[in-house]
């Protein structure tokens, strides 16, 4: 039955609503974007919340890294280790970013970014163009990665007649407990925060015990600017007093410290493979490994485009020095 | 002694109270002002993209009240005007349609109940009890009575082309918050809603139309509605992908996982909500539903799942929608670790952690549906523990 209610959508009012695209890229416009026209686009849109390299600030997503992850604890689920598909990510910067000033990107920032964060994620290339003729070469590595809903076959054992009523266990223990992590926001304060980290953010605290060479005094200036230059590492890595392994591996006394020696961190096989080889961290090395972190050593978990700047990269280590212990 | 509340007169026995008007739209009493939503700050990067909690603990009988019924936004509550408001229906249709407002008004219109609960309830605690209180453990969840045209009868208004599979949805805020629904679904039980409880939307619910998907997570239930397409494929956006989606233990994610599976809590005694009157008569109390259809029953355990005896339900259970159950007891003051136990219409009865943990592993931060513990010590406090 119809009640002839509504009127017909015009052409050009469906043109601006439907603009989603599915994974075999209808919907895709025409245009096109490359790798360091992304790159710009990003650091002035996205790198607020998402890090100058995709790497996330805070609590905001990630949007590299975390390959290989997804069968650890904790996973780290990103465009390039989670994601299926790359229509999704080019229909949601394109509808819903950047926050707070969404559907303001042209379709060939929308590419540039995507292929900024494609980048990121060592999917493609620096002289990567993404377009819409391209895109479809595109395949992300996770693209196998899922099953449809089976919890009527992989469950079928939670549908039961008859549950068990009376002695239906030996003894019961409690194996754990709230109050012991203590993150419940305090009841008569309204929202007042909890003071202490989930659990899952806290890593193995571990702070270096060797004594560390140093070659010099840090210049204060130097130290200065180099905890500037340190924003950028702050989304993954802490030194100082209560500074622990995070993303990446606490810092204090690095500068000097064998490779791989922050206990608890998983590194990746290429750091263990180094360590094993004896690479110490001196101020040499280190500058090489900031400069370009994944060109010097292949395979490392540091999903860090590098420092571009000798200067920077300078400053860093200076500050990291401060931090000798 | 005798009692001075009773012996004295007391001033609101004498002098007089507020007329009527002085608050035109009323609110709770002040002496009940922590009965309210709240937030746990580290879960989001800030308020706009984030949810908060029903407070369950503190609530009785099965319907929400809107003012405290748990929030999600993915980029904030907007304000979009009834007179404001256009519903698209494009795609694989006869003729795409605009609706006003004031056309939806004019459909034949339906009055159902159900639960709307977040996938990610009692999400932190997978790994372990994490947080202390039913409302932070199980309150992304509410339950209202809503208004509005069964969204078949919009489809049959543009006429679905035989290849059309799927509706892909969206709202009207920045986020554009997207989900992909079989057809079968969508010609099935879902509502097009503008009233909740008798009244308009909240605008944080998504003020004046949302989607009313019954039984499914609540990322589905689209707010502020402006568009539904008909598709032959799924949009495969990110709320179906990279959010809502459950990783197992092996690196493989289940998508589409749709229904909420049946699950029950005690909502008192709980953290939040001790028992403060010592030994003998108490009323232990909460809430059970299920996505798959109407709970059947719920059984209750005072020794952490050893024993159960069956608790009486305030009502028979209604299909996708809260139903409440009490079990009252004689407390003679000794610990308790209690739990309850939903069983469904379909057959299912709501597993423990540890069974659930058993097929899906750690890292499924979606659809925790396990049994929960609540260990009441002899004073009467309540908090949330894991059991053998």
């Amino acid at each position: 039955e119809k009640y002839g209610l509504g009127r017909p959508a015009l052409p050009e009012e469906v043109a601006a609503w439907d603009l989603d695209v599915a994974p075999d890229g209808t919907g895709l416009p025409a245009g096109s974007g490359d790798v360091f026209a992304g790159e710009e686009v990003f650091a002035e849109k996205c790198a607020v919340c998402h890090g100058d390299f995709a790497e996330g600030v805070g609590n905001w997503p990630k949007l590299a890294g975390g390959q290989g992850t997804l069968d650890h604890d904790d996973p780290l689920k990103t465009v390039g280790s989670y994601w299926p598909y790359l229509s999704t990510t080019w229909d949601y910067v394109n509808r819903s970013m950047p926050f707070g000033n969404a559907q303001s990107l042209s379709a060939d920032e929308v590419y540039a970014i995507t292929a900024y964060i494609l980048y990121s994620n060592d999917l493609v290339d620096e002289e990567f163009v993404l377009s819409n003729e391209t895109f479809m070469d595109v395949e992300l590595p996770n693209a196998d990665g899922f099953i449809l809903d089976d919890r009527l076959e992989a469950e079928k054992h939670f549908w039961n007649p008859e549950p068990c009523m009376a002695d239906c266990k030996d003894s019961v223990e409690i194996t754990m407990r709230a109050l012991v992590l203590d993150v419940t926001p305090e009841e008569d304060s309204t929202g007042a925060p909890a003071e202490t980290a989930p659990p899952d953010e806290s890593a193995a605290e571990q702070v270096f015990d060797e004594t560390v060479e140093t070659t010099a005094v840090p210049d204060p200036e130097l130290v200065a600017k180099g905890e500037k230059a340190f924003k950028k590492c702050k989304a993954c890595h802490q030194v100082g007093d209560n500074a622990k392994s995070k993303t990446g591996p606490i810092l204090n006394g690095i500068v000097g410290a064998p490779a791989g020696h922050a206990e608890g961190f998983r590194y990746s096989k290429a750091m263990k493979t180094a360590a094993e080889g004896g690479l110490v961290w001196d101020e040499a090395e280190l500058a090489a490994f900031l400069a370009k972190p994944r060109k010097y050593m292949k395979g490392t978990k540091m999903s860090f485009a590098g420092l571009k700047k000798d200067s920077d990269i300078e400053a860093v280590i200076a500050y990291l020095q401060s931090y000798s212990q | 002694a005798p009692d001075p509340l009773i012996t004295e007169v007391q001033d609101w026995a004498s002098g007089l109270g507020e007329g009527v008007d002085a608050t035109p739209y009323g609110l709770p009493i002040q002496f009940e002002s922590d009965v309210v939503r709240r937030n746990v700050e580290w879960l989001t990067a800030d308020t706009i993209s984030s949810i908060n909690f029903t407070p369950i603990h503190a609530l009785d009988g099965t319907i929400t009240p809107q003012g405290c019924a748990f929030e999600r936004h993915h980029s904030g509550a907007i304000e979009l005007r009834k007179e404001d408001y256009r519903l698209m229906i494009n795609g694989l249709v006869d003729s795409p349609l605009v609706f006003t407002y004031a056309d939806l008004e004019r459909f034949p219109r339906q009055n159902r109940v159900y639960f709307c609960e977040c996938a990610a309830n009692s999400g932190m605690e997978w790994a372990g009890a994490q947080l202390n209180g039913a409302q932070f453990t199980h309150g992304m969840i509410h339950n209202m009575e809503y208004s509005g045209v069964s969204l078949r009868t919009l489809l049959e208004e543009a006429g679905v082309s035989p290849e059309g599979k799927w509706v892909y949805v969206e709202g009207a805020d920045a986020s554009s918050n997207g989900r992909s629904i079989p057809l079968d679904k969508a010609m099935d039980d879902v509502l097009v809603a503008f009233k909740a409880n008798g009244e308009a939307l909240r605008k944080e619910h998504g003020y004046p139309v949302r989607l009313v998907v019954p039984g499914w997570e609540g990322n589905m239930w689209i707010k502020w509605l402006r568009r539904i397409e008909v598709m032959d494929q799924p949009v495969e956006s990110r709320e179906e992908t990279a959010k809502y989606t459950d990783t197992l233990a092996d690196g493989v994610s289940r998508k589409w996982t749709w229904e909420m599976d049946a699950k029950s809590v005690i909502t008192s005694p709980s953290p939040q909500a001790p028992i403060t009157h010592g030994k003998g008569p108490l009323v232990i109390t909460g809430l059970a539903w299920s996505g798959r259809g109407a709970i059947t029953g719920v059984d209750v355990s005072l020794d952490g799942g050893k024993n159960w005896q069956a608790a009486r339900l305030a009502a028979p259970g209604t299909d996708k929608a809260l139903t409440r159950f009490y079990l009252d007891i004689n407390w003679d003051g000794s610990e308790m670790l209690l739990q309850s136990r939903a069983r469904d219409s379909s057959g299912y009865v709501q597993p423990t952690k540890a069974q659930l943990r058993a097929v899906r592993g750690l890292n499924s931060i979606y659809h925790n549906n396990a049994i929960q513990t609540w260990w009441v010590t002899a004073n009467g406090e309540a908090e949330n523990v894991e059991v053998s």
